[in-house]
């Protein structure tokens, strides 16, 4: 593949395709190949951390008019700061659960996840309940007619937030953190996709774009944020933001409002009245994979 | 303007959120209106908002009929009206007159007497079930909708427990994911 055909035929030139070009050209070659202004202004992108206010609205601008030229239609993306005063927590009632899977379709729409290939942040493990959890065993493609199946409770998992992550630690680049209030995020633009993350991560909750991000116009959720749903790019990673864009607002995560049997809770750890620190104080409560020392802020517990 | 766009698109997808959410919840409720009295000082600081009762429908108020009925207090099968429901709650000891009001059909009862309206049916719930209404006051059992750090709206048990047989009715799950090896 050439390098005008790379960049020709995706209107821009990343880091990742940049890495590629560089393997057949040189940089400036490369550089000089990208005619359009918006295209050099992306390859000299900061990593997000790092931009000044300004910078940061120049760049919303531009994925702005970039996303609306592609979908054809206004998305806005933001860049909301975290709220003070708030660390988020999740919890997971396995009493409850029924696995019947409606918190991962509505979080692939919410996000804007890619599906293709199929792109899952969360996923249901089946379980039985003579081994209690069990990796070893857990069934992710269960199929039955009704759900919950007999002698079988269900574990879903995503991103656990680890206060302690090793995705972090493990990016060299630095395309990866933790914010203020506590959601370990990406910026996709700085992501190199080498997938180191993905593999240090013990939970799964990192998912790879194989492919050309297309999402269809009509049912691509418009409300995104810079950290979060916003459309991807082929070779970045990925994965659960507890709804970035939905928290920064006040709002619960999509997954907690469409769960049918209410097992899913959010909230914020600092505040002593707030659903999650009920959880904690008065419910049997687990983490998974303790022994790792990863110190997940997405907790399970038995609500009966 | 872009305030007011984000505004808006944030309640359309809310509001479609809670619509559309999943089947169960279908009979087109409105997080609204009712608004329960706080029950003690913790409450007072947020009032519980609930959608309207799950009646089933054209039936209420149930003195539409039962206003120029006779009274029969008997524990008996029935048979000419009211024969779709079984009861499956703890049956062999309880009936219709323990909840439901004999002298005015359209409120409910608490065990020692005392006016329940349909709109607080969780109270009488909760005489037996105590431990789940606290858990449900703070937001624990079951389904929230709405602001981590503002207005919830809640659900009455009736939402989701058909009062005459309360379990939860197993459903069809989503499509299991596609198994790797589909990467082109
Ligand atoms: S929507 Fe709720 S009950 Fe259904 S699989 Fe997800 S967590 Fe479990
Ligand atoms: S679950 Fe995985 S991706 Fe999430 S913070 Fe922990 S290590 Fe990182």
């Amino acid at each position: 593949m050439s390098i005008k055909k790379t960049i020709g035929s995706t209107m821009k030139l990343n880091r990742r395709t940049f890495l590629k070009a560089s393997a057949v050209a040189s940089s400036t070659a490369a550089l000089a190949a990208c005619g359009s202004k918006s295209a050099l202004d992306e390859f000299l992108q900061k990593n997000f951390r790092f931009m000044s206010k300004q910078e940061i609205g120049e760049v919303i601008q531009r994925l702005e008019t970039q996303y609306a030229q592609q979908y054809g239609k206004e998305i806005s993306v933001s860049a909301k700061e975290a709220l003070p005063e708030t660390f988020f927590g999740y919890a997971l009632d396995i009493s409850r659960c029924i696995g019947c899977r409606k918190c991962v379709y509505a979080c692939v729409e919410e996000n804007n996840q890619t599906q293709a290939p199929q792109m899952h942040w969360i996923q249901v493990l089946e379980m039985e309940k003579e081994k209690g959890i069990d990796f070893m065993d857990a069934n992710l493609y269960y199929q039955h007619e009704e759900v919950p199946h007999e002698g079988h409770f269900y574990l879903p998992v995503q991103c656990q937030q680890c206060k302690n992550p090793p995705c972090v630690k493990s990016c060299p680049v630095n395309a990866t953190w933790t914010t203020k209030d506590g959601i370990v995020v990406v910026d996709y633009n700085w992501c190199i996709g080498c997938r180191c993350c993905m593999a240090a991560c013990p939970y799964g909750a990192r998912h790879y774009n194989w492919g050309q991000v297309e999402l269809d116009p009509e049912t691509i959720n418009p409300d995104t944020h810079y950290l979060g749903n916003r459309p991807r790019y082929k070779g970045a990673v990925e994965k659960c933001t507890f709804c970035i864009q939905r928290v920064r607002e006040g709002r619960y995560p999509a997954c907690v409002e469409v769960c049918p049997v209410g097992a899913r809770k959010f909230g914020n750890l600092l505040d002593p009245d707030s659903e999650i620190r009920y959880i904690l104080e008065n419910k049997r409560v687990l983490i998974l994979k303790e022994e790792l020392n990863t110190q997940p802020k997405f907790y399970y517990f038995y609500g009966t | 303007m872009k305030k007011l766009r984000l505004a808006l698109g944030i309640l359309a997808a809310w509001s479609v959120a809670v619509l559309l959410g999943p089947g169960l919840l279908t009979s087109g409720l409105t997080p609204s209106s009712i608004h329960t009295p706080p029950q003690t000082a913790a409450d007072a600081q947020h009032e519980i908002a609930v959608p309207p009762p799950p009646f089933s429908e054209d039936i209420y108020p149930c003195s539409a009929c039962h206003a120029d009925m006779e009274v029969n207090l008997e524990r008996r099968e029935l048979e000419d009206f009211h024969d779709d429901i079984t009861l499956e709650h703890d049956e062999e000891n309880r009936w219709c007159m323990d909840c439901h009001d004999a002298e005015n059909r359209d409120i409910l009862h608490s065990a020692s007497g005392e006016p329940i309206a349909f709109e607080e049916s969780y109270k009488l719930c909760g005489q037996c079930h105590g431990p789940k209404l606290r858990d449900w006051r703070a937001g624990i059992h079951g389904r929230r909708t709405g602001e981590w750090n503002g207005r919830k709206d809640y659900l009455l048990c009736a939402h989701c427990h058909n009062p005459h047989a309360p379990r939860f009715k197993s459903m069809k799950p989503e499509p299991a994911p596609e198994k790797p090896g589909k990467i082109k």
